[in-house]
């Protein structure tokens, strides 16, 4: 009979361990609300959503930081997505098996590559490049930032978008195949748009990954908070949401009006990641049963 | 009153699984001590349930309801306080593929008796060989017993597995369709198994063919959807049976 | 089906001539991926070599940083990589021990699911503010190894509970029925047979889990890491030096830092890393040529 106390209480103990998470993801959560809402006390809304980012002279406008992460985002993506989905390609559909012993495990290389040793080698190589190039007046601008991005997202975009050309069931192949299709033509014109919302949700885990990234931004994008004003601005300077609370967080008093407004801040890159990730994790899961249930039917 | 003779009496049982299916119903059962008790029929008659539900592993499927009487030496099975883990020792159960455990073969059979507390190693080593030797196994084994269960061949896996029961020392062994992987060879020597072991042990049998079952029942039920046709002795089962439709499958009229 | 009406009838040359186009094309994107990724492993090598001596991996830093060693470092991150896996590791397992192998299909394990997805989810710098507010400051911690272990753990729970679940899953359902016909209980059998069979893919999962911790700033910025440690830590509530840290100060805000040593930190770092992605590769190809069944 001890025997089965002992194993009432093991249960027990894994159950409530397992569970923690739920623990975590509220805490994280609570903690956020609590140092971050009360700025919203003493700050106008209007002037929160102003375009100047200045706080030693109490202006707090994050229109510019919201500005600086869509474009270093939106524009790392458009790097991302054809090399992503093109090496996905490649990998899942034209290479021998022999170039995916190596290609494989060089992708998993770059996913393992720290943010901040992409950063280092951002400033110390790209930057001047950048610089010299296109004789601008500083490399460390949002494009630098975004070709980083897209280095770090890649991964992730061409796991998923592989996964999601694995997923389209042969028999779609074999018919265009049957067809008179060409290889190429099976690619394009079937398998990419069956794979479309695999590809889609590959995408928006690569903005997920890119909005949150800190230190590769922070080192190369010159933290000039502005706001985007046309195409010059993916060459000149600006500064991440992300980057903000990196750097100034280490400046500031605890509770100070700073202070919770670079909580605030990053409540929105909170909320922000949280829809994407639930998001894509719930269309992956429908697939993966849809796809399931095809194979039983 | 209780009939010293029948080891499980099973009255009135009845099983539904989630889905809908009903897999035994009105079931009334003898399966007498020191016998081989065999349970016959088509497919989809409930027998490897009922063999699932001797040893409650039921527990782990996903029944809706099950009620009746199952009483094991007068203590029903189906009762929640049970002690199943004790249960599960008493009434060893052999499948009808060989799942060898990813052990070693010593492993295999002395998982059981490490997980019901044994510590003594010398003891473990005469139980390992005593089980070894009645499963017939001994003489190919003894030498090796570090290797890998799976390093063994089909036929000795389910040895191996009748062996890990053994070791428990049951009181019941229930099988389903302990040969249906094996060669003919095989098949003889587990039959010969079941044949010496009845002297020790209640056996309860679902063969995989119907020539197995007429070779090896002492009592033979003839299950059909789930109820149960007719009940008897062996012989009187296959050689003169009294219900149409156990005559009909016995005659091989359908299958 | 979406094939039908499509008829791919165009001649057959124009065919083969749109196929080799696109096929050029798609092979140089391939190409145009995987050529920065080894010219940067090889770039840091080439540059990052000529640090290195034994000195620089085993001495404490003079001047400023910018001469000596850079052992503090070194050190710092093995400590949190050991910070991070006492307390990732065992709530880790039990995560996915409990999805894997207690839990059933209602409610609360659906949230259990959203949370992990939800953690997985969180931007390092994000971690770094969560970890200040809750460690640091209201229990007090203050900037400490521990602050940052206990931040840095949280953030890895999600890969460790997602790879101990999916190995555990992987070992066929009927060892536990096996365990459990043979008298066993439901952990006796988890602990004897199915553990030990998912034991190399959950290792696989907590060395990848810590590989990434290793690497990571934005969350040790405000909890854990300093730049200037005149000697090694000696408790879990000093704070610490760190390679990742070391590595951004030492390229952003030390003037006169010599090229050299910060090559060769960031190469110190990398072996670190990629060391451990090797570890883990090399753990999963032979487990899968070990496996019984």
């Amino acid at each position: 009979m001890r025997k089965q106390g002992q194993e009432k209480l093991i249960t027990h103990i894994i159950r409530i361990a397992g569970s923690s998470s739920i623990l975590f993801i509220l805490l994280i959560f609570f903690f956020l609300m609590r140092e971050g809402l009360p700025a919203l006390a003493e700050v106008k809304l209007s002037d929160l959503f102003s375009t100047r980012w200045y706080p030693i002279e109490d202006l707090f406008g994050i229109l510019p930081l919201l500005s600086g992460s869509l474009i270093v985002t939106v524009f790392s993506i458009l790097i991302a997505l054809p090399l992503g989905a093109g090496t996905a390609i490649y990998i899942g559909e034209i290479a021998p098996r022999k170039v995916n012993e190596i290609l494989k495990p060089t992708i998993e290389i770059l996913a393992g590559i720290p943010s901040v040793v992409l950063g280092f080698l951002g400033i110390l190589v790209l930057s001047p490049f950048m610089r010299e190039t296109f004789n601008l007046p500083t490399g460390l601008t949002a494009f630098t930032g975004s070709f980083l991005l897209a280095l770090i997202s890649i991964p992730t975009i061409v796991s998923i978008a592989e996964d999601a050309l694995y997923a389209v069931p042969n028999t779609y192949r074999d018919a265009a195949y049957a067809l008179g299709a060409s290889k190429w033509q099976v690619i394009w014109n079937v398998v990419l748009p069956a794979a479309k919302s695999g590809i889609m949700t590959a995408v928006m885990l690569g903005v997920g990954r890119s909005l949150g990234e800190t230190m590769a931004v922070m080192m190369v994008t010159g933290n000039a908070p502005t706001v985007f004003s046309g195409l010059n601005s993916f060459i000149a300077p600006v500064r991440t949401m992300t980057a903000t609370i990196a750097s100034e967080m280490g400046e500031v008093a605890s509770g100070s009006l700073h202070y919770r407004i670079l909580f605030l801040i990053g409540i929105i890159l909170f909320i922000f990641s949280l829809i994407i990730n639930v998001y894509s994790s719930n269309t992956l899961a429908k697939r993966t049963a849809k796809s399931r249930a095809k194979m039983v039917s | 009153m209780v009939d010293p003779n029948v080891k499980i009496s099973i009255r009135d049982f009845y099983l539904r699984y989630s889905d809908g299916r009903v897999v035994l119903d009105r079931l009334n059962f003898d399966i007498l001590r020191n016998e081989i008790t065999v349970a016959f029929g088509p497919a989809g008659g409930g027998k490897s349930s009922l063999v699932r539900v001797l040893n409650r592993l039921t527990d782990l499927a996903d029944v809706a309801e099950m009620h009746g009487e199952v009483l094991m030496d007068g203590v029903n099975l189906l009762d929640k306080d049970l002690d199943v883990i004790e249960l599960r020792r008493k009434v060893g159960a052999v499948f009808s593929r060989p799942i060898p455990l990813p052990l070693s073969i010593y492993g295999n059979i002395s998982f059981g008796l490490e997980v019901a507390g044994m510590r003594d190693k010398k003891v473990m080593d005469e139980r390992v060989e005593k089980a070894l030797r009645d499963a017939a196994l001994w003489d190919e084994t003894h030498d090796r017993l570090e290797d890998p269960a799976y390093s063994l061949s089909g036929g000795q896996q389910q040895r191996l597995c009748i062996a890990r029961v053994l070791a428990l020392q049951p009181e019941v062994i229930v099988l389903d369709e302990p040969s249906s992987a094996l060669d003919p060879v095989t098949t003889a020597k587990i039959e010969e198994f079941l044949q010496e072991a009845k002297k020790k042990y209640t056996i309860f049998l679902v063969p995989h063919n119907i020539q197995q079952a007429a070779r090896m029942a002492d009592y033979a039920g003839f299950f059909l959807q789930g109820r149960l046709v007719e009940y008897g002795p062996g012989e009187q089962i296959f050689l003169n049976p009294a219900d149409p439709q156990t005559r009909d499958y016995v005659q091989g009229r359908f299958g | 089906m979406m094939i039908q009406g499509k008829k791919f009838t165009e001649s057959a040359r124009s065919k083969h001539i749109t196929q080799g186009i696109a096929f050029t094309i798609i092979r140089v994107i391939a190409v145009v991926t995987v050529l920065p990724i080894l010219g940067i492993v090889v770039y840091i090598v080439v540059r990052g070599l000529p640090a290195i001596s034994w000195e620089f991996l085993t001495a404490m830093p003079r001047d400023g940083m910018r001469a000596g060693g850079i052992l503090p470092a070194i050190v710092g991150t093995f400590y949190l990589m050991i910070g991070t896996a006492a307390f990732a590791i065992p709530l880790g397992l039990a995560g996915g021990i409990y999805l894997s192998e207690y839990s059933e299909d209602n409610v609360w394990t659906r949230l259990i699911r959203v949370a992990i997805i939800s953690l997985a989810g969180v931007p390092s710098v994000v971690y770094g503010l969560f970890g200040l507010g809750l460690f640091v400051l209201f229990f007090q911690f203050g900037i400490s190894i521990l602050s940052a272990s206990l931040t840095l753990s949280i953030m890895t729970l999600p890969v460790i509970i997602s790879t101990t679940e999916e190995s555990l899953r992987s070992v066929p359902y009927q060892f536990r029925i096996v365990g459990i016909s043979l008298g066993g209980t439901q952990w006796q059998t988890i602990r004897k047979v199915i553990l030990p069979q998912a034991l190399p893919g959950i290792i696989t999962g907590i060395i990848l889990g810590l590989e990434r911790a290793v690497g990571e700033t934005a969350p040790i910025l405000f909890t854990g890491a300093t730049f200037f440690l005149p000697r090694l830590p000696s408790s879990p509530l000093d704070a610490t030096m760190a390679l990742p840290y070391h590595i951004f100060v030492i390229s952003t805000q030390v003037p006169g830092m010599p090229i050299q040593i910060q090559y060769g930190t960031v190469l110190v770092l990398m072996v670190f890393v990629l060391g451990m992605n090797l570890i883990a590769s090399l753990i999963r190809s032979r487990a899968r040529a070990n496996r019984q069944w």
